[in-house]
């Protein structure tokens, strides 16, 4: 194969770790919560989805019927971790980024322990060929797009069009930019909170199981997730806030994150072993440059939700 | 008929902003959460690892002060925690999100490497450890300085920012094994024979000693000085400042210098007292630890001395659980991680009160 194709498949595989999670935090944002805690919920996905995955093994039930509920059961990990991150911040007032932060650490420990606990993790691992559904062969450079891949698409794109032409989107933004305004007006703040944020760290919760399992493929890859998951939140800022966009920024940070294995290769340069941690610094770098350029720039429209990050108690002035 | 009728739909409780609350009170609360998140703790170890509760606490007890080695190993935890929660004080206070303590200390610790490497064996070790301190503060400074002026003078989100700059610091920390430190291409540096902190009693004593006068120290700045209080009120409202004529551009930048300066005098601290090495684990997330306790203890210096033994106290503890019983290094992780959410939640009782519908007054705690 094409070695720059391969590249760009890969990328795009690796991407969509980051689609995943930035989709999430997007959805979470637009309703003004700032979720740090995405690191933390997507390991704890793709611990939710190894744990169902490891009770399911020789249950006899059929494949498909196996990965559904293990996409299920990610989610619904994810769903969890949301609800308490909502019920701390939007029912307690609680500070947004020390709940995150306490999320991300609860998360990454918690992904640590349960799959430790898990007896033999490759007892599950069979699994992972259900999860590359159409192209279950293994050699190709197609072989991570499975279900779970074409999956983010279609949630980023549901995503978009959901937030801008809906009355559910509509209400929801109104929500993130002045939710004492959206309280008179009579929308639920409270349900519109908790339920983007829940749904939210659900759909980043499934970027765990996907790097995990399909990217991947190995259990023990849980220890990169924390590093994805705060790229993924820098992404959303590169996407300006729309699901569309993080598509594009998705598959940009995916080129650059693999580029220490295959750029050098690519452009035929015989790199010194010590030019390879410099390589991984690049996303790093490009995400602290797109942070200075975006706030350089700042266009009227390319705002954050005006009322991110603060809480919202009905009785305060 | 109107009135019942409004009677039924008053909802049976609200909630109201408390003014202010006796310390007495608000510290009880914080106790309860924390016992509270404790006890939820020895529950959940029964369930899921079958410790029996008693044997759980007398573990946790056992594994931080069972024996002198082990007090000295919690001394020595709380006191890196301490220094680290303190450098990031000052930039909070400013309500300036510094998530990259660890990559501050990171580099810090990295500078003082490359020193004692470079020059040990050369000049007397007195004089290294000096220039071991100022490349260590200077380097820690310098990273930390750096999102800083972007936020001052563009507003760019420093959080975002500063978690960035602590995974750019990990991967220079392999670029400078693979580069300058080691020659065999591997990435583990032997312990370095220079650069060592005087004994002073054993390895832990200096340290602690050090970390104490450091508190007092930020103490003494944030809350005496001209400049600690020109960090509350830019942290308070960036207008008041600009109001009374505090450059808060200016501020902004001098105090992450002193947030980062102090980071890495951490990291300094860490590898000329204990680790005469690095690896890009180091820091290895205190960070975000220290995060914690400079929050819990609500930004005071001299608070935070009981926050970080605290928090030192449950990851030791809940390191011995993880041999004792024989399950995940990650246990530690889990309790603290719990621990937090309580402290994070009980907070709503000390800002908040319930109020019942029957006009029964009264705090409610937990």
């Amino acid at each position: 194969m094409n070695p720059f194709l391969d590249y760009l498949f890969n990328a795009l595989a690796l991407g969509v770790t980051f689609l995943y999670g930035s989709t999430g935090e997007i959805i979470t944002e637009k309703v003004g919560h700032l979720n740090l805690g995405i690191p933390g919920i997507m390991c704890m996905g793709g611990a939710g989805g190894c744990l169902a995955l490891s009770m399911l093994n020789g249950s006899g039930l059929p494949p498909f019927l196996i990965v559904l509920i293990a996409i299920f059961a990610t989610f619904f990990s994810g769903v969890l971790m949301g609800a308490l991150y909502s019920f701390l911040t939007v029912t307690l007032h609680a500070n947004q980024n020390v709940t995150g932060l306490a999320m991300t650490t609860f998360g990454v420990g918690a992904t640590k322990f349960i799959i430790s606990k898990l007896s033999s993790p490759y007892q599950y691992m069979y699994a992972i060929k259900y999860f590359r559904f159409p192209f279950s062969s293994t050699t190709t450079s197609l072989q991570h797009w499975g279900i779970m891949f074409f999956l983010a698409f279609a949630v980023a794109i549901v995503a978009s069009w959901i937030l801008t032409r809906t009355r559910v989107g509509l209400h929801l933004r109104a929500v993130g930019e002045n939710p004492a305004t959206a309280d008179a007006v009579g929308i639920n703040v409270t349900a519109y909170k908790y339920g983007a944020t829940c749904i939210g760290s659900g759909i980043a919760a499934l970027g765990g199981i996907y790097y995990i399992l399909d990217y991947s493929g190995s259990p023990e890859a849980y220890l990169q997730i924390e590093a994805l998951g705060w790229l993924a939140i820098a992404l959303v800022i590169f996407a300006l806030w729309k699901p569309y966009l993080s598509i594009l920024g998705s598959a940009l940070f995916g080129i650059l994150y693999i580029a220490s294995s295959f750029l050098p290769n690519l452009l035929g340069l015989a790199l010194p072993q010590y030019a390879t941690p410099l390589l991984k610094m690049l996303p790093y770098v490009v995400t602290i440059l797109v942070l200075i350029i975006s706030s350089i720039r700042k266009k009227r429209e390319n705002q954050p939700p005006a009322s991110l990050g603060v809480s919202y108690f009905r009785e305060e002035r | 008929m109107h009135k019942p009728e409004k009677q039924s739909r008053e909802p049976l409780f609200h909630v109201v902003k408390r003014d202010l609350i006796a310390p007495q009170k608000a510290l009880l609360i914080r106790v309860i959460a924390v016992l509270a998140a404790f006890m939820l703790c020895a529950v959940m170890a029964y369930f899921f690892i079958g410790a029996n509760p008693f044997k759980f606490i007398k573990t946790v007890f056992s594994g931080a002060f069972g024996t002198t080695h082990r007090v000295w190993t919690l001394a020595k935890d709380s006191a890196i925690l301490l220094c680290l929660a303190l450098a990031v004080t000052p930039a909070f206070r400013m309500r300036f999100w510094n998530l990259g303590a660890d990559g501050q200390a990171l580099i810090g610790a990295l500078a003082a490497i490359l020193c004692a490497s470079g020059l040990g064996g050369k000049i007397p070790n007195g004089v290294l450890l000096i220039i071991m301190l100022l490349a260590s503060v200077l380097a820690g400074a310098v990273w930390g300085v750096l999102p800083a002026i972007f936020k001052a003078i563009w507003g760019t989100n420093e959080s975002l920012f500063t978690l960035m700059m602590n995974y750019a610091a990990t991967h220079f920390v392999t670029f400078s094994l693979l580069k300058w430190l080691v020659s065999d291409g591997s990435t583990t540096l032997s312990e370095l024979p220079f650069g060592h902190l005087p004994k002073v009693y054993n390895e832990e004593f200096l340290v602690v000693l050090l970390s104490v006068v450091l508190t007092v120290l930020i103490f003494i700045y944030l809350n005496y000085t001209k400049q600690g209080y020109e960090v509350s009120v830019v942290g308070e409202s960036e207008n008041t400042a600009r109001y009374i004529g505090i450059n808060v551009k200016k501020v902004t930048i001098r105090t992450m210098l002193i947030s980062g300066a102090v980071c890495g005098f951490t990291g300094f601290l860490i590898v000329s007292a204990f680790d005469h090495s690095i690896t890009a684990e180091t820091i290895g997330g205190l960070g975000f630890t220290a995060i914690m306790v400079s929050w819990l203890a609500k930004f005071n210096p001299l608070v935070m001395i009981v926050t970080s033994t605290l928090i030192a106290f449950l990851e030791r503890g809940g390191a011995q659980i993880s041999t004792d019983f024989n399950v995940s290094s990650a246990f530690p992780s889990l309790v603290v991680g719990l621990i937090l959410f309580f402290v994070i939640g009980c907070e709503f009782f000390i800002n908040y009160r319930i109020k019942f519908r029957t006009s029964k007054k009264g705090g409610n705690d937990e």
